[in-house]
């Protein structure tokens, strides 16, 4: 696969001619869906790009310097698991290990609570496989207490952050140790203690509010940075934009993520605008310094984070970084993918899985081996059964118990008004 | 007459419209090859075309924007947003410019677009897919706003609201896709299958905006309600065993204002029930209308049985929907009062 094809310029649909012989008619293009669920899987349109090809700028670089990358992908990680080039971040080890550990377990728990909902103990899920290296990789190039503002498929700078998988757990069962008092669907964390902002539902928000957080510590002198992530569907929606002018313009210090997994529920990332431009090219007209990284290459998405970091730290303004990976999952537990993809066209992602790619590299490196990677499976399973187990005698979403009704009324306002203080009477509690 | 789920009739509604109007085009977030996450555009783009049903980038101010370019051609588009709690990005291309181009243009431009979007709870989606903002919309000169009950009124009402020269928002009660729902959460869902309203002619018919339904006839206190409401005040009726007269709005604006005078004047009791907030909600509006028109017919204040003023949070979602104890206990003070 590491054989360099080149992007080649979309070229303009042809003219049709019209039936009277006159100038042509217009035409209105609406992008295909494919391939359809029972075509093979088809990724020839997928860019192929070898490991270890793009140079790494300095941190101080002007913004335009950056804007030819924004059509070719980071990668360290060739397919062998060798790690070339100057994106290789040269982790050592222990790192590497870890960094592998906390996307096992970030999978390892998806998968128990995906199935939770499938028995009838929490009412929804979302996944991230095929995503952990970015949300691990990310958080393992941060500063613990830069603020985050993900999206729900960033779970993995939550586990990263060594934050407990019974409290997250907790919040998604809606029992009496929720956090959030059993008032969000599962997966919307919040947590201020991990800097890693509440998570809302309605898509997009968070964005332009990073960068907001992010001139608040500019404008206080503090040194943290922050970052918000948004899926390449979400793009379309305003905020990302108010989000790249505002950093544009008061040179913030963000970095902005988008995670191009390539489907947005049923729809391809052409419909968000992807066919005809990246998602990382979205910078250039905003004149902010822009990367695009494979996302399923945990070295390159951990040096091209820590690049926009320092980027940011050294008062030289926002990064977007367009994560370039694989939905592997359902969209969510509500969703049917065999209804519009087909079943096993993540097993053919060209740029593999994050994961097993990881674990590769460390035996490479003669860091790891097939028993090491198995002992650390079972331990991991384990981990998450016993943490499983303590959270569901805390109450689960379908036997309870939950949060008594008359918290309700509480934190719509910081003192409770005198109408809400009458409708609880009401209802009696 | 084939029985229809709420899904089905809607659907049927759309595709005769597709049929019967090469000016009408259908899109939104997945409604094109999917079918939409809630399948009522299923088969429809596979039917007739990815030129007249097609995705929509996630952006609901771009798709009400480009819905008002395509009105000013001549289009009559029916755009999809996922959730009704998904319409307020939309919210500035529909007040400010859908609602007022007839208006500010004098008469030169209109826009004859339909938001179908799905609305209200009972289905433990947190606050983010449960809210009824049906009010924000009535609040808006300009605009109408549909929330039909059941199947055969969500397909002829859905036919008018196309076929409206002005902006419809039509909000579908959720709950109610697959079956009606009493507001017992407890017992066994019911499907549509043998209910009277859920047979719909397969062909065209239309209901009109403006005429509310006589769902039940009484004499005691009038019970005004829409949505899945109506099912709720129907089942708080039978239960306390009261002679509540009950009425499906339908349509909130225009409102059929005779048929809510003709009632409460007959009762001289009224209890408005929406699943919506209740500070500044729809039952404001009618319990003043109500107040206007029937003073002196009135025994007792107008009582109004709604959503807190709270976010609907996703484990206390029973104790915030105002089931059918809650209607009961409302129309048990309307009688009292
Ligand atoms: C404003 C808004 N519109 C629509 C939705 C419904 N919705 C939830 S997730 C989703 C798809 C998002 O896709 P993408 O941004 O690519 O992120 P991904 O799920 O692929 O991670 C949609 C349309 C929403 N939550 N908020």
């Amino acid at each position: 696969m590491d054989t360099a094809i080149p992007v080649s310029e979309p070229s303009p649909p042809a003219a049709s001619a019209a039936p009277d012989g006159g100038p042509p008619v217009l035409k209105l293009h609406i992008p295909a869906h494919h391939p359809a669920p029972d075509d093979p899987p088809d990724h020839s349109a997928v860019p192929r790009f070898p490991a270890g090809i793009v140079e790494r700028p300095d941190i101080a670089v002007p913004a335009h310097v950056t804007h030819p990358l924004a059509d070719k992908l980071i990668r360290a990680l060739d397919d062998d698991g060798t790690a070339i080039g100057g994106w290789d971040p040269k982790l050592d080890p222990e790192t590497l290990r870890r960094g592998l550990r906390a996307m096992m377990l970030t999978r390892a728990y998806d998968e128990r609570m995906f199935r939770q909902q499938r028995q009838g103990k929490i009412t929804f899920y979302m996944k991230c496989t095929g995503e952990e290296a970015i949300g691990v990789g990310q958080a393992f190039a941060l500063a613990p207490d830069d603020m985050l503002f993900p999206t729900y498929r960033q779970q993995g700078l939550l586990i990263a952050r060594g934050w407990p998988l019974l409290d997250m757990m907790c919040q998604c069962y809606s029992n009496p140790r929720d956090r959030l008092k059993g008032r969000q669907l599962p997966v919307l964390y919040s947590s201020k203690e991990a800097s890693f902002f509440t998570i809302s539902g309605n898509l997009g928000t968070q964005f332009p509010q990073a960068v907001g957080w992010a001139m608040a510590s500019a404008y206080k002198g503090d040194r943290r940075i922050a970052a918000g992530w948004i899926g390449e569907g979400s793009t379309a929606e305003p905020d990302f934009h108010h989000a790249l002018t505002f950093a544009s313009v008061y040179r913030a210090p963000v970095i902005l993520n988008v995670v191009n997994n390539q489907w947005a529920i049923s729809s391809h990332q052409d419909i968000a605008g992807g066919e005809a431009a990246t998602f990382a090219a979205r910078a250039i007209g905003f004149g902010l310094a822009c990367l695009r990284v494979d996302g399923n290459d945990f070295l390159a998405v951990y040096a091209a984070t820590l690049w926009a970091a320092q980027r940011a730290r050294a008062n030289r303004g926002a990064t977007l970084i367009e994560l370039f990976t694989y939905r592997a999952a359902p969209h969510s537990t509500s969703d049917e993918p065999s209804r519009y993809r087909p079943e096993d066209e993540g097993l053919n992602w060209p740029y593999g899985d994050p994961i097993e790619r990881l674990s590769r590299h460390l035996s490479v490196l003669g860091e790891w081996s097939a028993e090491r990677q198995a002992q650390l499976d079972s331990e991991i399973v384990d981990e998450v059964r016993e943490i499983g187990r303590e959270a569901e005698r805390h109450g689960t979403f379908d036997q309870g118990p939950h949060f008594s009704a008359r918290t309700m009324f509480e934190d719509v306002f910081k003192e409770m008004p005198e109408h809400l203080r009458r409708q609880r009477q009401e209802l009696g509690i | 007459m084939p029985a229809m789920t709420m899904v089905q009739a809607l659907n049927s509604a759309m595709d005769l419209m597709l049929a019967r109007d090469p000016d009408v085009v259908i899109f939104g977030e997945d409604v094109g090859f999917y079918g939409g996450v809630f399948r009522v555009t299923e088969g429809l783009q596979k039917k007739h075309g990815d030129q007249r049903v097609f995705d929509a980038p996630i952006a609901e101010g771009g798709m009400l924007a480009v819905a008002v370019g395509m009105g000013a051609y001549g289009l009559r588009p029916v755009v999809e947003i996922q959730f009704a709690d998904y319409i307020y990005p939309a919210t500035d291309q529909l007040i400010s410019e859908a609602a007022r181009l007839r208006y500010r243009s004098g008469g030169e431009f209109w826009a004859p677009i339909t938001v179908r979007a799905p609305c209200g709870g009972g289905i433990f989606g947190g606050q983010t897919h449960s809210q009824s903002v049906e009010a924000i919309f009535t609040h808006v000169c300009g605009l109408k706003t549909v929330i039909p009950s059941n199947p055969y009124d969500a397909k002829g009402l859905l036919i008018s609201a196309i076929e409206d020269d002005d902006p419809v928002v039509f909000f579908e009660p959720k709950r109610l896709y697959h079956g009606p729902f009493d507001g017992h959460p407890e017992r066994p869902a019911v499907p549509w299958t043998g209910h009277r309203q859920a047979e719909v002619p397969e062909g065209y018919y239309s209901v009109p905006l403006g005429k509310a339904a006589l769902v039940r006839e009484g004499a005691a206190v009038t019970v005004l309600a829409y949505g899945t409401m109506v099912h709720v005040a129907l089942a708080a009726a039978e239960e306390s065993g009261t002679d509540a007269e009950i009425i499906d709005l339908r349509t909130l604006l225009p409102l059929d204002l005779d048929t809510i005078v003709a009632s409460v004047k007959k009762t001289g009791r009224c209890v408005v029930a929406h699943e919506a907030t209740r500070t500044g909600g729809f039952g404001a509006e009618l319990a003043a209308l109500v107040q206007e028109h029937c003073f002196y017919h009135l025994e007792a204040p107008v009582v109004r049985v709604t959503g807190w003023d709270t976010p609907y949070p996703h484990a206390l979602e029973w104790a915030y929907f105002p089931g059918p104890n809650r209607v009961a206990d409302g129309i048990r003070r309307a009688l009292e009062g």
